[in-house]
């Protein structure tokens, strides 16, 4: 798997072409603290939504995130800087970002990550998006080989398939249950085949990101 | 393409205009809303959309406004029967202020569409027996042991909808989706046997468009009237059986059923409407 290409990259239904999404999964990461400090630090070239896979139940979690996500920017409805920051609260059930941030983003002793860019050809000027943004003037736009190759010499980590079965293997289900509201949920515990199992709690995910800020009566 | 020029009659909603692997299909459409079949994030993933176009004899801002918070409301009513475990399509997707509203589809066919079959079948096979074909359900053979189990199987969903507090404004075996069993859902003394697969399937329903969080013994006999009057027009062969297997699940699954099931006889004397008016 060695030569094989870290990113996956991916067209969303119903998002435009111009919007490209590209993934990526690194195991046993040494430096995330590191990387948590470029986003503290706001540098732009480290422009990227760090998730932290433990929380992570599936493909398709990740992607309706981006979905949301981008969906809120071409609509002007962003409630944080930029799509990134956007994709990682989305994976949230809940209003408050900073705790989105705390929970779903990268912390400085992550060890494993999922790491998505959205790329947008030509790039939105920036008036359209939520806080100016310093790159993409001078800079021709990012291509996704330029982000590999980005990624792997900034994230020192095993680069491993984005798919369902490592990130299952990644996932702290207990952090799910806690994180999404899932402990009161009492037919999933009558669920006894693991698989099952799984595959339900992904479902209820996929639902509490969906109605986030849409329980409040 | 003529199913695809009828599907463009109308505007797409926004969301649907950027590009996916295969069109947009036009399910239905209602009164208040259509709804599409369409795809989730990967071609391999379908998903219906409920849109909610705007009404343009209504006032603008009314209009919003209630576009708004119907499409929340049934949001929030899935989700809500969802965390229960009443089966009901997962949530993808919402946008109140575009009026949309995207879930899972739902595999298998509607509840009503494999009753009238199998009511077909029966009625062609009485026929190639020399009798007249119209005989009354009685659900006591052996042949008729895959429909009593489906009955039983609706009204054991009814209750535990009512039993969290949901009840959905519009029941019918339209509203109602038989789903294939996924694996270790089906029961295990569920009658499956005899490789007629016809009305086999897990209950899951649809359409929470007229739900409300209603807790009240006439709400819920309302509901399970609508659901009856509704299988006496579409079934009149089997509506005994059905009235009889549907009262006794019912029971079995929601611990405040015989009250509902009182204030329903009050309600079968007068019909859905409490009000003399309107």
């Amino acid at each position: 798997m060695s030569d094989s290409p870290i990113l996956e990259t991916l067209q969303l239904e119903h998002v435009p072409g111009t919007h490209s999404v590209h993934i990526a999964v690194f195991r046993d990461v040494e430096n995330a603290a590191f990387l948590h400090q470029q986003l503290l630090a706001r540098n732009a070239d480290f422009e990227y939504a760090f998730i932290d896979a433990s929380v992570i139940t599936s493909r398709l979690q990740v992607l309706s995130a981006a979905f949301k996500a981008i969906t809120l920017q071409l609509a002007g409805n962003m409630k944080t800087p930029n799509v990134h920051s956007e994709l990682v609260y989305s994976l949230s059930p809940t209003s408050n970002i900073s705790e989105a941030y705390r929970r779903y983003g990268i912390t400085p002793t992550s060890r494993a990550l999922v790491i998505v860019k959205v790329l947008v050809t030509p790039p939105v000027p920036s008036s359209a998006t939520a806080a100016p943004e310093t790159t993409s003037e001078a800079k021709p736009p990012l291509t996704a080989q330029d982000v590999e190759k980005h990624l792997l010499t900034h994230v020192q980590g095993k680069s491993v398939p984005f798919t369902d079965q490592v990130l299952s293997e990644l996932t702290d289900w207990g952090r799910v249950r806690k994180y999404y509201k899932l402990n009161g949920v009492g037919w999933l515990d009558g669920v006894k085949d693991q698989a099952a199992k799984n595959r339900e709690t992904d479902r209820l995910v996929m639902g509490g990101m969906a109605l986030r800020g849409a329980t409040a009566k | 393409m003529a199913v695809d020029s009828a599907a463009h009659q109308f505007p797409l909603p926004a969301i649907l205009e950027h590009p996916s692997s295969t069109p947009p299909e036009l399910i239905a459409q209602g009164a208040e809303g259509r709804l599409y079949k369409s795809t989730y994030l990967l071609p391999s993933i379908p998903c219906a959309l409920k849109y909610r176009p705007p009404k343009p004899w209504r006032h603008p801002v009314l209009d919003a406004r209630l576009t708004r918070h119907r499409i929340l409301s049934e949001a929030r009513n899935l989700a809500k029967c969802h965390r229960e475990g009443v089966p009901v399509p997962t949530v993808y997707a919402v946008d109140e202020s575009a009026g949309w509203l995207m879930m899972e589809w739902v595999s298998g066919g509607p509840v009503r569409v494999a009753i009238n079959e199998w009511l077909r079948r029966r009625r062609d096979a009485e026929r190639a027996q020399g009798r007249s074909g119209d005989a009354i359900v009685e659900g006591t053979s052996e042949a008729e042991a895959d429909l009593v189990a489906l009955l039983r199987r609706i009204g054991a969903v009814v209750g535990r909808m009512h039993k969290v507090g949901i009840v959905h404004g519009d029941l019918t075996t339209s509203n109602m989706m038989l789903r294939p069993w996924e694996k270790d859902k089906q029961p295990v003394n569920g009658h499956n046997a005899e490789g007629d697969e016809l009305l086999e399937g897990e209950i899951v329903i649809i359409d929470f468009g007229l739900a409300s969080q209603s807790t009240s013994e006439e709400d819920r006999a309302v509901d399970l009237y609508v659901l009856e009057r509704a299988f006496a027009s579409t079934h009149p062969r089997a509506e005994k059986l059905f009235i009889a297997v549907l009262e006794t699940a019912y029971r079995e699954a929601f611990k405040q059923a015989p009250v509902v099931l009182k204030k329903l006889e009050d309600v079968r004397m007068r019909g859905r409407k409490r009000s003399m008016l309107g």
